[in-house]
């Protein structure tokens, strides 16, 4: 299980941030952000910063488990658009692959239409770095380099301090 | 499934508390969250109906500190413990990297706490988990209540794999916070082994 685990390095996170500046800029967004499947966030562009993106990001994967539950149920695959519009702003959640959430908030400066183009741009371009992400991983393992980074010399000590 | 980010130089782990309903596994997550730092600590979001319930999950996330500097976060989520809600206990175990499995100790419980326990591996089993494998902990909760079954005999029935067990009063928070340890200390000690 372990073997799934996600990883993300400096310079795929780079590259992955600039997708995301970009998808802000060029689709008139709010804010744009990029959850694993389990909820995690893993980046994000625009102002979030009167936003809980922690909450966002859990409550948009419950969101996506949901409707999978629900797509399965009906014999569908995965629902890999979702949409919900509200007042003042709308959202807009997109699958990449199996287990990148994409998701983009927006106003009336933007459109549906708009929004949609430029996130399946995106989606390719996500796609791909995400794919680099694994080949290296496999790699990483495959010469134990990993091992060695942090976690080899975790001690009871270091858990104890943690709780204290 | 854990997401280590070498970039913001942060671990996240996933820790879900499983149990029948009404065992106390939401009053865990609101205990943690009385008693943790503001600084440590985002919202406590919890999806419930009219009647205070889980319907879908509550979700606390933690970041108590720091190990060979990684930010250490955890993601505790509870299950919703109803019988119905089979669908949404599934879909919350994604990801899972570390289970606590939160009994109740009254007598008129023991068979729903069976219950949840084979549900729990049935449900880790369809993820291709084995609960055999997974970092895991069980809390005897409710051991202010006057009917309750010795932790002696609970652990006999609920307690097949031999794991580290607590008594717990989730109301006043004994056995709390060493559940919780507990079951990161292995959700840690499992990525040592992998990364
Ligand atoms: N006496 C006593 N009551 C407890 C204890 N822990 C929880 N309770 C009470 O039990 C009731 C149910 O607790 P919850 O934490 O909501 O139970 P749950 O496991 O989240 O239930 P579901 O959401 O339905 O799965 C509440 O009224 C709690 O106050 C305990 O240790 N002792
Ligand atoms: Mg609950």
């Amino acid at each position: 299980m372990s073997d799934s685990n996600l990883v993300m390095y400096e310079e795929e996170f780079r590259k992955i941030d600039a997708e995301l500046q970009k998808l802000h800029q060029q689709s008139n967004a709010k804010v744009v952000f990029l959850v694993d499947k389990n909820g995690q966030l893993i980046a994000s562009a625009g102002e979030t910063h009167d936003i809980d993106t922690t909450s966002l990001a859990s409550l948009t994967a419950g969101n996506i488990a949901a409707t999978g539950g629900i797509a399965r149920l009906l014999g569908e695959k995965e629902f890999t658009i979702l949409f919900h519009e509200g007042e003042k702003d709308n959202i807009h959640i997109s699958l990449i692959g199996q287990r990148i959430i994409l998701v983009v908030i927006f106003d009336s400066r933007s459109s549906l239409g708009l929004v949609r183009l430029r996130v399946k741009k995106t989606s390719d371009a996500i796609g791909k770095i995400f794919n680099e992400i694994t080949q290296k991983v496999e790699k990483d393992k495959g010469e134990g380099k990993l091992e060695e980074s942090i976690f080899a010399e975790i001690s009871d000590e270091d858990i104890d301090n943690l709780f204290r | 499934m854990s997401f280590i980010n070498y970039s913001s130089r942060e671990i996240n782990c996933k820790i879900v508390y499983y149990g029948p309903g009404l065992c106390g596994k939401t009053t865990n997550l609101q205990y943690i969250y009385r008693r943790t730092n503001p600084e440590q600590k985002g919202k406590l979001i919890s999806l419930a109906t009219e009647s205070e319930r889980t319907l879908f999950f509550d979700f606390l996330p933690l970041a108590l500190g720091d190990i060979k500097g990684f930010r250490v976060r955890f993601h505790l989520y509870t299950v919703p413990g109803q019988v119905f809600y089979a669908a949404s206990r599934k879909l919350i175990l994604k990801g899972v990297d570390g289970v606590v499995f939160v009994a109740d100790s009254q007598l008129e419980r023991m068979e729903s706490n069976m219950e949840s326990l084979e549900d729990l591996k049935i449900n880790l089993a369809e993820q291709g988990y084995e609960l055999e494998k997974l970092p895991y902990t069980i809390q005897y909760n409710k051991r202010d209540l006057p009917n309750i079954v010795p932790v002696e005999e609970m652990d006999k029935l609920l307690n097949i794999r031999r794991v580290t067990w607590f008594e717990g009063v989730a109301v006043t928070g004994k056995g709390v916070f060493e559940t919780l340890k507990a079951v990161a200390r292995q959700v840690l000690f499992e990525l040592k082994k992998h990364y």
